[in-house]
């Protein structure tokens, strides 16, 4: 792979109790490049998402194995301070799920927990630039106040988009964002997370095909809880090497 | 294989009849289920209510007194202090005697005395005590009656029995009619029920300072049972890791909450009577033993609380960096708080409808004094009604009505808070 990458994760095993969810994952997240995950259901790819921030460290019986580097250091390190961590590689999940607060407070949630601002007036800064990114501060600009569980469904993802956005981590994660949402909202979030790019590392996990083809330069195909084929996304999704691959992709199971 | 149309048979249709059959016995019992409950409920609440309400008034005599400045104030000094040592009783004796002047004879003489409340003289005193211009004359006052006069005009005295069975003989009943033709006989509002505490009078009895009791008794319990509970729930919940040690005080916390209240009181003896060496009877221990007995109830409501806020808000402060007490403080507790405090109120209300363990811990000595404070002697509410209900006397019988009434208004306002609560704040996510 020609671009520097992000993450590099080598032999990741991930055991929920006695099952193994994960078999022996090698794979590379490259720098400001959209990396999607696809497979059917129960192939282990929110799993691994999961492993990328230590979100798996939350429930109860799971355990991984192997390397997960971050910039070249071992994030399942010992003295590596997962908060730290989570704060460099955001997540936005598959339901959208902003805090029972108000619009503003779900953007200001992370800078204040974190101590980024010194005033006010810079929280009301990094609140109107991250929802203007997230493409949502034109909607809500009026009513900063409202609930943000009042909010449509699509704008309450681009809502939780804003609010992992607003403390600059340097990856985000996202599992099946628009999996809850309408078509005219997914083309939103879609457009946005290409923009996104710029600026951030991004892992997605999606059920659409059309998705991955459309958002991502680099695609990890996982079955059966194991990496069956990862590489350039024209690559997967016009020639690829496995014939497990061809099958998925061109609607043969999943 | 089955055959088609089936849906539309005859036997399919006898089928269906019988299972709708079969649905509307299953309602009709149920109906008939929550009928008796009501009904039980209204029989216990009108039996209680129709026996308890007359205690919330009581009769009153008015009497022509003469504030003789010999018996009042003898020293002349009309000093609040010397006014306070008056003969107030003579006072009303004389005005007695005066009013039915052929009543000579000792006997009847207590007789007569005795259609008035022992603290009538107590009343008298307040009353010169307020207005000390009165001494030298002639007032028309209105004194609170016996509990047998007041018994007899609220009717829960027969007249209609041989004199020897009845609590007022043939005279006496004489002399009330007597003042009830004249218009000296009123039956008022009794303030004192409320403020005043337990006496041997039963006109007398209030349940002011079991209410004061019960009161200092569950703030202690809340202000201990609250924080201790939140915080043993939530480090049980969120913080705990599972093993055999912490299954272990979960199964014991939840054996707790079904132990039997008088259990309790005995280890309030035990421990915090006998042990520590706090004093007796007062509200500072029995608001520790209702802490035991309530901290269970708190835990377990608190823990459900917890457990019922969505993962997915956990997951998205876990996922903005926010540090494991941080996603606590910030999201889940707030988001369970109206879970806690039903859970709280529920427990508190079980807490203040308690006796038995504030017997083992000798709440339930005769107690004059209104408690100002968690260290002095003090009873509470339920243990109040026992003392009432295990009384000779016959006014102490809707006094104890009436305190179950006002234990039960208490009972019902928490429980209707906690519903309120639930209502208000359910599902904000």
């Amino acid at each position: 792979m020609p671009l520097p990458s992000k993450m590099e994760i080598s032999g990741l095993d991930v055991f929920y109790g006695a099952t193994q969810a994960l078999y022996d994952v090698d794979m590379k997240v490259a720098e400001k490049r959209v990396s999607a995950l696809i497979g059917p259901s129960g192939c282990g790819k929110s799993t691994f998402l999961r492993c990328l921030n230590r979100m798996n460290d939350i429930i109860e019986g799971c355990r991984v194995d192997g390397d997960v580097l971050l910039d070249g250091n071992d994030i399942y390190a010992r003295d590596l301070d997962v908060v730290q961590l989570r704060a460099r590689v955001g997540m936005v999940f598959q339901k959208p799920n902003p805090f029972p607060k108000s619009i503003y407070d779900n953007v200001a949630y992370g800078p204040r927990i974190h101590g980024l601002t010194n005033n006010a007036g810079e929280l009301d800064e990094i609140v109107e630039s991250s929802l203007r990114k997230a493409g949502l501060y034109d909607e809500v600009a009026d009513r900063m106040s409202a609930p943000g569980t009042s909010l449509s469904g699509g704008q309450q993802q681009r809502l939780c988009i804003a609010r992992a956005i607003a403390i600059s981590p340097e990856v985000i994660l996202m599992d099946e964002p628009c999996s809850a949402l309408d078509p005219i909202a997914t083309a939103k979030v879609e457009e946005l997370i290409d923009e996104l790019k710029e600026d951030f590392t991004i892992a997605i996990v999606t059920h659409n095909m059309q998705q991955a083809a459309r958002v991502s330069q680099y695609t990890a195909f996982f079955h059966l809880g194991k990496l069956v084929e990862f590489g350039d996304t024209e690559a997967i999704f016009t020639n690829p090497e496995e014939k497990r691959t061809q099958d998925y992709i061109t609607g043969r199971f999943g | 294989m089955i055959e088609k149309g089936w849906q539309t048979s005859e036997r399919a249709t006898r089928r269906l009849k019988k299972r709708y059959r079969r649905e509307r016995r299953l309602k009709a019992a149920g109906i008939l289920a929550i009928g008796l409950a009501l009904g039980v409920l209204v029989l216990l609440l009108g039996s209680v209510i129709s026996r308890g309400y007359p205690a919330f008034v009581k009769t009153e005599i008015a009497l022509e007194i003469t504030f003789d400045a010999k018996l009042i104030d003898p020293s002349g000094s009309g000093e609040a202090k010397q006014l306070a040592k008056g003969k107030y009783g003579r006072a009303l004796r004389q005005a007695l005697f005066a009013k039915f002047p052929d009543v000579v004879e000792r006997a009847e003489r207590r007789n007569l005395t005795q259609l008035f409340s022992k603290a009538a003289r107590f009343e008298l005193r307040e009353m010169i005590l307020d207005q000390p211009d009165w001494i030298g004359t002639t007032q028309r006052v209105w004194l609170t009656a016996a509990s047998d006069v007041d018994m007899l005009t609220k009717g829960s005295l027969p007249r209609d029995v041989p004199q020897a069975e009845r609590r007022l003989n043939d005279q006496q009943l004489a002399w009330v009619d007597h003042f009830e033709a004249a218009g000296n006989l009123r039956t008022v509002f009794n303030g004192g029920f409320f403020t005043g505490s337990d006496s041997r009078e039963p006109e007398l009895a209030g349940i002011g300072g079991a209410l004061a009791g019960s009161f200092w008794t569950l703030l202690i319990t809340l202000v201990l049972a609250f924080p201790l509970g939140v915080a043993a729930a939530v480090y049980l919940q969120e913080f705990a890791p599972k093993n055999r040690l912490t299954d272990f005080i979960e199964v014991n916390i939840n054996n707790l909450a079904a132990v039997p209240s008088i259990v309790f009181g005995l280890l309030g003896l035990a421990i915090f009577i006998q042990l520590f060496e706090l004093p007796r009877s007062t509200a500072i221990v029995g608001g520790l033993t209702l802490m035991l007995m309530t901290l269970p109830t708190i835990i377990i409501a608190t823990r459900a609380a917890l457990a019922a806020v969505p993962p997915s808000i956990r997951e998205a402060a876990h996922g903005v960096g926010a540090s494991p007490v941080q996603v606590v403080s910030h999201h889940v507790l707030p988001l369970a708080m109206p879970g806690i405090m039903t859970g709280t109120i529920i427990g508190m209300a079980r807490a203040l409808g308690e006796t038995a363990p504030l017997l083992m811990i000798g709440m339930v000595a005769f107690i004059v004094d209104i408690p100002s404070a968690p260290f002095d002697s003090a009873t509470a509410l339920p243990v109040q009604i026992f003392l009432w209900a295990d009384s000779p006397e016959r006014g102490f019988e809707e006094k104890m009505s009436a305190a179950i009434i006002v234990l039960l208004a208490f009972l019902i306002i928490m429980n209707a808070l906690a519903v309120i609560l639930r209502r208000r704040f359910e599902t904000r996510w």
